[in-house]
């Protein structure tokens, strides 16, 4: 048990604050109920929701951010995730996309798939993307911090990194029901110029 | 033999403009052309790379991965989940190895059975051949473009000049 789980916010809780501080910046949700949860919260064009190939968020966010240096990126990841696809972390410290930011809200389990636990209560998450190269790395639980360390990285240079310590809460949420097909169509207009 | 710079030429005529991938000896050439022309963007994992593509994909790039066949293995899951689903196209440049079972042990089983992974989980492929690789290329750009899924090329040993290890 971790001594701030007293304060800490549900991942929904953390992402609705998150959604409301941004505009027009492409967001890339991870698989799972990320993204359903995202899609109840805030439903916008920019938004990509995965519905499979965990662990790969980070590197579509990647593509994207080096393929439109001008548009920043927002990833929505998971603990479970990013120690899929770790590798990324190195891809994207080497590679430094000043326009990501990649944002890991981290329940320490798989929460889809019923709460088994993940090696991120023991592996600092933060602390591998900072090694990794993230120019910004922040690691935060209560609201105004959330709030705060996110305003902060949507106006800086990055990569940026924010570990969002998150309880296991999962909100009630459906399946997206956008047809896959169509939200390529659809994100891939909204976020090319 | 094609020469590497021909063969990067050509893919760029064609209208690619972002490419990534994970090396291998026979695409090593290739690869040392591409980062000349500082167009290629080094992965560490062969899913990794085909999911880049995909995200500069949907940043109005057209995109190429490079790979030995074991790192289809990697790969699968993520053309099956996310490009084969979400109609995400991308060209995939396949070194064959293990071809005709003249190769490393480990390379033997995907170079035998490659052919017949890709039918199964629907990736349209064609093995380049020295005499056809214009057509061959055509042929890639536009089942890429008509049918929005990975195609792949498959390349042998010896078609496209290779730097020695």
């Amino acid at each position: 048990m971790q001594p701030e789980e007293g304060v800490m916010q549900s991942r929904a809780q953390a992402m609705k604050a998150l959604l409301e501080l941004m505009s027009d910046q492409a967001l890339i949700i991870c698989n799972g109920f990320p993204s359903r949860e995202a899609h109840k919260l805030c439903e916008r064009e920019q938004n990509f929701y995965m519905i499979g190939s965990m662990g790969v968020a980070a590197s579509i966010g990647l593509g994207l951010a080096l393929a439109q240096p001008q548009k920043t990126v927002v990833v929505f990841d998971g603990d479970g995730n990013v120690l899929m696809g770790m590798g990324t972390l190195a891809t994207i410290g080497a590679l430094q996309p000043r326009n990501l930011i990649h944002v890991v809200f981290d329940n320490e389990v798989y929460g889809t798939t019923g709460n088994q636990p993940t090696y991120s209560r023991v592996v600092k998450l933060d602390h591998i993307a900072k090694s990794a190269g993230y120019v910004n790395v922040e690691r935060v639980w209560e609201r105004e911090d959330i709030i705060y360390e996110f305003k902060e990285m949507l106006g800086n240079t990055g990569p940026s990194f924010l570990l969002i310590k998150v309880n296991e809460q999962i909100e009630d949420a459906d399946r997206v029901s956008i047809e896959p097909a169509d939200m390529t169509k659809r994100f891939k207009t909204a976020v090319t110029p | 033999m094609i020469e590497s710079d021909d063969f990067v030429k050509a893919l760029q005529d064609i209208g690619f403009d972002f490419f990534t991938g994970v090396p291998d000896t026979i695409l090593g050439g290739i690869i040392e052309v591409l980062g000349e022309r500082r167009l290629y963007t080094p992965a560490v994992r062969e899913d990794e790379a085909v999911a880049m593509a995909a995200g500069a994909f949907f940043g109005g790039k057209i995109p190429a991965v490079l790979m030995q066949n074991s790192g289809l293995g990697n790969a699968l899951n993520v053309l099956m989940s996310l490009n084969l689903i979400y109609q995400i196209p991308s060209l995939l440049l396949v070194s064959w190895r293990g071809f005709e079972g003249k190769d490393a042990p480990e390379h033997l089983v995907m170079g035998q059975t490659m052919p017949q992974l890709l039918e199964t989980i629907r990736i349209p492929h064609r093995t380049l051949s020295q005499e056809t690789i214009i057509e061959d290329l055509k042929w890639a750009a536009q089942t890429f473009m008509a049918q929005r899924v990975p195609v792949a090329l498959l390349l042998k040993k010896g078609i496209v000049k290779a730097v020695q290890p």
